[in-house]
């Protein structure tokens, strides 16, 4: 056991990754995790489980893994979370419950989220029969969930547990939402949502693919036969940045780009939805989705990949572990960099990304420090591929079909702390409420609505 | 799945099915769409909806056979199902207080026109429908329109059915001849569109168009069907289909409209290769 450092991960090499889809992180071994697990000093004051939004009794998982009995850690895992191999995964560790670890004041926090996904790991090998089957009573209290990614299962799991008929309406073929149109195979695995999917449908969840609320059904129709209903209905339309070029061709929004290639499996050859496959690309934007959108294009064979952030690598918000990665897989970051204009050829294709290169000044409102325009230094980036990655707004559809509903100026759903709207019997969680934020923070939130849910109903009887 | 209640051929080209798809036909209404997926491998394409029947849970949908898609989604028979279908997406057709109209379709766009000329026909407005092929051979729906107008101009470009001309020719006689319209709508070819707007422009009368731009998820969330109407980016699959077609950007959506050209044609092609060798065996 090592007091210092993390258990290194096994990870696929660099230059396999650059051409393949199949996953990076290859996982512990039951070794591995069980040395891991051994990292954690059970201090009494538990910081870990505070800066974990969804709650999961940690010490309590990782003594378990320590002593190798992987099935109990599975279980202390699954009583809070709905998706444990999705959160071991992609949840920004390092900012939440890896930040709080005591061990990390020294050196490395316990690699928390690894044994996490290793113990989610471990329970899907040992084969489904773990789960049994389990339905709804008759009488009990019917839920309407909009949306199914992270925010809608993780509500639908918990209301499935505490003794709900569940009820997931999802507009796309497939359910998943992000996790299955926005983070790609590499990241995770799709086989791994639908497992995840499985296990909430083992629970009782129904759910309705092709359905959109809002011009299917309404939130009204759905109140008439469901008790409560929850609005998980995620990010929204794409942002832009409204300068010059951004309808050329070869110019896509993150989200475009994504579900073409995840949803869609734009990446196999025999493919019936086209994506370009650009051979110099620029995305704009720091966070995941771009870290996701530049990965993605690199490995449909783009020979140069650059990632334009307009501030510096210290206020890059993307997940640390991303950020190495596409490091080691060649993409470039070019910092302080902001684009101004896409300049295109005569037949319409986008050629040059023209940017200002920036400095940073005083802080802004959310406490970074603000970039500002070095007069007459510009960039210009030969490319024949633009991918905007700078978040979303709300989707509109809901709030533009249900009257009642109460949003913000920039279209988000208005919720308390605990989820409810203004509409009675309306709660809401995840993007649909923040805007672009994380899987966990939706699943926090989704967690949130349907303990509400569950504490109304019971005043309700 | 999606059942085939019912499958006819319009012309050689072009394909009327009706659907069995509850949900999408319990809101449905004029100018509004579905997204289908023939199989488990397709991609998912945008058609309108040319028709529906809420008691009997069903939707129409008329398409040109130009594609690899249409081309698999035209092999499926009567009984035959789609994989899925959702639906109705957006925004329908304004119709209220629209007094005397001409609707001017063009080719397939002309099953969309069909459903706004019929419910502006039954709110009891005057109809005038302009509706243009490229010969008689393509002409479709020729009866509908009649029973939805007060007034049916038929053109082609050879005058091998009706006159020969374009759609713009026979709006812009009836506008000299006097007629007075509160509204255009229009829905067919972008070059065919563009061609209406600027028509109507010198005349200032109001006109609407139907945009069809590639767009995946239909739902507000891909971002590709966006457009520039009014200098501004609109989303087609939310925002419209309908725009105001004096503020639309055509030259720049049929730019875009020809962003997967090589792939398009390439898949095609490999379809009639497949469906051929299919044949011969």
């Amino acid at each position: 056991m090592n007091p210092i450092q993390k258990t290194p991960m096994p990870v696929r090499p660099a230059g396999e990754r650059r051409s393949s889809f199949d996953e990076v992180a290859l996982g512990y071994t039951p070794d591995q995790a069980a040395e891991e697990a051994a990292r954690c000093l059970h201090c009494k004051s538990k910081p870990c489980v505070q800066g974990c939004p969804v709650q999961i009794d940690i010490p309590a998982f990782l003594k378990l893994a320590a002593e190798r009995d992987f099935a109990g850690a599975f279980e202390v895992i699954s009583r809070a979370s709905s998706l444990p191999a999705v959160c071991g995964r992609v949840c920004p560790q390092e900012t939440q419950c890896e930040a709080n670890c005591i061990r990390g004041i020294k050196g490395e926090p316990v690699g928390i989220g690894r044994v996490e996904r290793f113990a989610a790991d471990w329970q899907a090998a040992q084969g489904a029969a773990a789960a049994p089957q389990t339905s709804p009573g008759k009488d009990a209290p019917r839920v309407a969930v909009v949306g199914s990614g992270p925010a809608g299962l993780s509500c639908a799991g918990e209301l499935a547990r505490g003794g709900c008929s569940v009820t997931i309406y999802e507009a796309l073929h497939t359910p998943g939402g992000v996790l299955v149109y926005g983070i790609p195979e590499f990241r995770l695995p799709k086989e791994i949502v639908r497992r995840e999917i499985e296990a909430l449908k083992k629970q009782g969840v129904e759910i309705v693919t092709n359905a959109v609320i809002g011009r299917s059904l309404t939130v009204e129709e759905l109140l008439e036969e469901y008790q409560a209903v929850f609005l998980g209905s995620g990010a929204g339309l794409p942002r832009f940045m409204n300068i010059p070029g951004e309808t050329l061709k070869g110019v896509y929004s993150a989200n475009e780009f994504l579900t073409r290639v995840n949803l869609m499996k734009a990446y196999r050859e025999n493919s019936a939805t086209p994506v370009r496959r650009p051979k110099r690309v620029a995305v704009v934007g720091g966070g995941n989705v771009a870290m996701d959108a530049a990965r993605c294009a690199l490995r449909l064979g783009a020979e140069e990949v650059s990632i334009v952030y307009r501030r510096s690598m210290e206020e890059l918000p993307a997940r640390r572990e991303e950020v190495e990665h596409a490091q080691e897989e060649g993409i470039r970051f070019r910092l302080l960099t902001n684009p101004v204009e896409i300049i295109g050829e005569e037949n319409g294709w986008a050629a040059v990304l023209r940017c200002a290169q920036m400095e940073l000044g005083e802080p802004d409102a959310s406490g970074r420090r603000r970039p500002v325009e070095k007069p007459g230094e510009f960039l210009e980036l030969p490319v024949d591929c633009v991918i905007m990655a700078i978040g979303t707004s709300p989707n509109p559809l809901l709030a533009g079909t249900t009257q009642g509903l109460e949003t913000q100026k920039w279209g988000g759903i208005v919720a308390d702390e605990a989820g409810r709207t203004s509409l009675p019997g309306v709660y809401a969680g995840g993007d649909a409420v923040t805007g672009a934020a994380t899987v966990i923070l939706a699943m926090g939130a989704g967690k949130t609505a349907a303990r509400s849910i569950l504490e109304d109903l019971k005043k309700k009887v | 799945m999606y059942r085939i209640i019912k499958k006819d051929s319009l012309n050689p080209t072009v394909t009327r099915m009706v659907v069995e798809a509850p949900l999408a036909a319990r809101r449905a209404q004029p100018g509004q769409f579905v997204i289908l997926r023939v199989d488990e491998e397709g991609e998912r394409i945008p058609l309108t909806i040319a028709g529906y029947d809420r008691q009997a849970g069903t939707v129409t949908i008329i398409y040109q056979i130009v594609g690899a898609t249409t081309m698999t989604l035209d092999r499926l028979k009567e009984g035959e199902a789609i994989r899925d279908l959702v639906g109705p997406l957006g925004t329908p057709t304004h119709t209220e207080g629209l007094r005397r109209v001409a609707v001017v379709g063009g080719g397939v766009g002309c099953a969309i026109a069909l459903p706004i000329a019929q419910k502006l026909h039954e709110e009891g407005a005057e109809v005038h429908a302009i509706v243009g092929f490229r010969n008689q051979e393509l002409v479709i729906l020729q009866e509908e329109f009649q029973a939805a107008s007060q007034r049916l101009e038929l053109m082609t470009d050879d005058g091998s059915a009706g006159r020969k001309g374009l759609v713009t020719n026979a709006l812009e006689e009836l506008i000299l001849a006097g007629e007075r319209y509160d509204q255009v709508i229009t829905i067919g070819p972008l070059v065919m569109m563009k061609f209406v707007c600027a028509l109507t422009r010198k005349y200032q009368i109001p006109t609407v168009v139907s945009m069809n731009p590639l767009m995946i998820d239909g739902t507000g969330m891909c971002g590709g069907c966006r457009l520039t109407v009014g200098g501004k980016v609109k989303f087609a699959c939310v925002d419209g289909p309908d725009f105001d077609g004096h503020q639309v950007d055509f030259d720049e959506a049929i730019a875009r409209s020809s962003a997967y050209r090589e792939e398009e044609t390439r898949a095609r092609e490999a379809h009639c290769n497949l469906f051929r060798k299919e044949a011969a065996l």
